[in-house]
């Protein structure tokens, strides 16, 4: 089910028939080059619904909290990863990496996109993508 | 069409150094320059100069002496300083003047950098969850980098051990002390691979350098080092930069690999004629993967190569001979010329006990950074 938390943005990501979350890019409609985010341009850029699934590109972790402005997050802070995932053949996207321990990171992991609440300084919650561990096929 | 002649150099010590602002750090280090080539601030027909968050370089002229030469502001990001040299060397070589002084200087608060996302064209939500640090860049790079070319943490933890030691032992350095590869693999963990010690810091600084024609450096009696390349490049399609919130699948090449084959070409030599060269060492992978992207081995030859202290000022190749951002920290507008002085001083022989032995005679720099531009420069004594 789509969760009713405002989203951090507009047009990021959607949810399929099934509710389960994509992210959406956009393509020139000249080249046919797809970037993520889309660019707001729509004469110029189509919106294209990504692959939600992946391979882990690359990863790191975020130990200590980013400086404000820009990060927007809760003063208190716990070490988060971060990492590129490549969407099928499509394209390499970059975002936070949930429910995987630290120490099992590694590239090559499969990967699918989902959504995460994340808590603003002001006690706010926004909804963003994330990408989690999906299972070995 | 002249050729350039490098014919004087000045530092302002790097670090940090509360007393002066980064602007009276420019005017040290150009009276430094001056002092070093008997040469008088009236001499000096045009200046290049620029920080990135230091102040407008032109405004110097209020300490250096209002003597109304032509001076040309420069604002390029990590490539200020490249750019301020490159602008330098063109105007000798069109023949409009021909004695000229290039400056760079800079000065940022502690801690990591803090951009804001629609100065880079992005959106809010890339700043607002914690995606925008050059920190988690480098290391996603050298992550991959390792993981493909079989790199270890031993060896980042090595680079990083050379530039303390190196750092020691040059008096323009901001780190004085050796730190040794235990230490710096045990220190807090920063952005996983790269511990504290793997990483450079925002600091303090100031480079000027004095160019002139080949016919003007002869008029003046100085001893020279000749300019033979100076490329400045962006980057191509498919090159992976800092604040990307996606990349192509199809990988490219980098700024770095097009600024060096420029750079080669003009200067007509080959990587494996270069006696010392200055990397841009951000983080101790950088300085791994830079040489291979500037052609001095195949991909994965670095895990070798360190191991056998090809890149220790003894070695076969020094690289960083001053201990590069490491040991100097990264005062933007001053980096990329700091690295042509520390080449200017080692083709000179000034080096002290940092001295490359063998009198080297081409000395190469590459300065890289954000959204993805290079400088490489080539000079030769």
């Amino acid at each position: 089910m789509p969760d009713p938390i405002a989203p951090i943005a507009a047009g990021l990501f959607a949810f399929d028939a099934d509710g389960q979350p994509l992210l959406l890019g956009g393509r020139d409609r000249v080249t046919g080059h797809i970037t993520f985010p889309a660019p707001a341009d729509e004469e110029r850029f189509e919106i294209v619904p990504l692959p939600r699934t992946g391979r882990l590109w690359s990863w790191t972790v975020q130990r200590f909290r980013p400086k404000s402005p820009p990060y927007a997050g809760a003063e208190t802070f716990e070490p988060f990863a971060v990492g590129y995932v490549q969407l099928g053949d499509t394209i390499i996207v970059e975002g936070r990496l949930v429910g995987i321990p630290f120490e099992t990171l590694r590239i090559d992991l499969p990967m699918r996109v989902v959504t995460e609440s994340f808590v603003l300084a002001t006690g706010e919650n926004r909804m963003t993508y994330a990408f989690a561990r999906a299972s070995d096929r | 069409m002249s050729d350039v002649f490098i014919i004087g150099a000045g530092i302002h010590p790097f670090g940090r150094t509360p007393s002066r602002s980064g602007l009276q750090q420019g005017v040290y280090a150009v009276r430094a320059a001056l002092a070093a080539s008997g040469l008088a601030w009236r001499d000096i027909q045009f200046a290049f100069g620029g920080s990135d968050s230091a102040g407008n370089a032109d405004t110097m002229v209020s300490e250096l002496g209002l003597t109304g030469l032509q001076f040309i502001n420069v604002a390029n990001g990590c490539a200020t300083g490249g750019s301020a040299m490159l602008g330098a060397s063109s105007t000798i070589k069109s023949g409009e003047f021909d004695l000229g002084i290039a400056i760079g200087f800079d000065k940022h608060p502690r801690g990591a950098f803090d951009p804001k996302p629609a100065d880079w064209g992005l959106p809010d939500w890339y700043g607002d969850t914690g995606l925008m640090l050059t920190t988690q860049f480098f290391a996603m790079k050298i992550q991959r980098y390792m993981a493909a070319h079989g790199i270890s943490r031993q060896t980042l933890a090595a680079v990083a051990e050379k530039a303390y030691a190196n750092g020691a032992l040059a008096d323009h350095a901001w780190r004085r002390e050796p730190v040794d590869a235990a230490t710096i693999l045990a220190s807090q963990m920063v952005s996983d691979p790269l511990t504290k010690f793997m990483l450079c810091s925002p600091a303090e600084g100031a480079v000027a350098l004095i160019f002139a024609s080949e016919q003007r450096a002869r008029a003046l009696g100085l001893p020279g080092v000749r300019l033979r390349a100076a490329a400045v490049r962006s980057r191509p399609a498919g090159s992976f930069e800092v604040f990307s919130p996606s990349l192509d699948v199809a990988r490219g090449r980098s700024p770095t690999m097009l600024a060096s084959q420029a750079a080669f070409a003009m200067a007509g030599v080959g990587p494996e004629e270069i006696d010392v060269a200055q990397l841009q060492d951000t983080e101790a992978g950088a300085e791994i993967m830079h040489i291979a992207e500037n052609g001095f081995c195949a991909d994965g030859e670095q895990e070798a190569w360190i191991a056998e202290g090809r890149t220790r000022i003894d070695g076969r190749l020094p690289v960083n001979t001053d201990g590069g951002c490491l040991a100097c920290g990264e005062p933007i507008g001053a980096s990329g010329l700091r690295q042509v002085y520390e080449n200017y001083m080692q083709l000179r022989g000034l080096a002290g006990a940092r001295q490359v032995p063998g009198e080297p005679r081409l000395g190469y720099s590459h300065v890289y950074g954000a959204p993805g531009v290079s400088a490489v420069a080539i000079i030769e004594r």
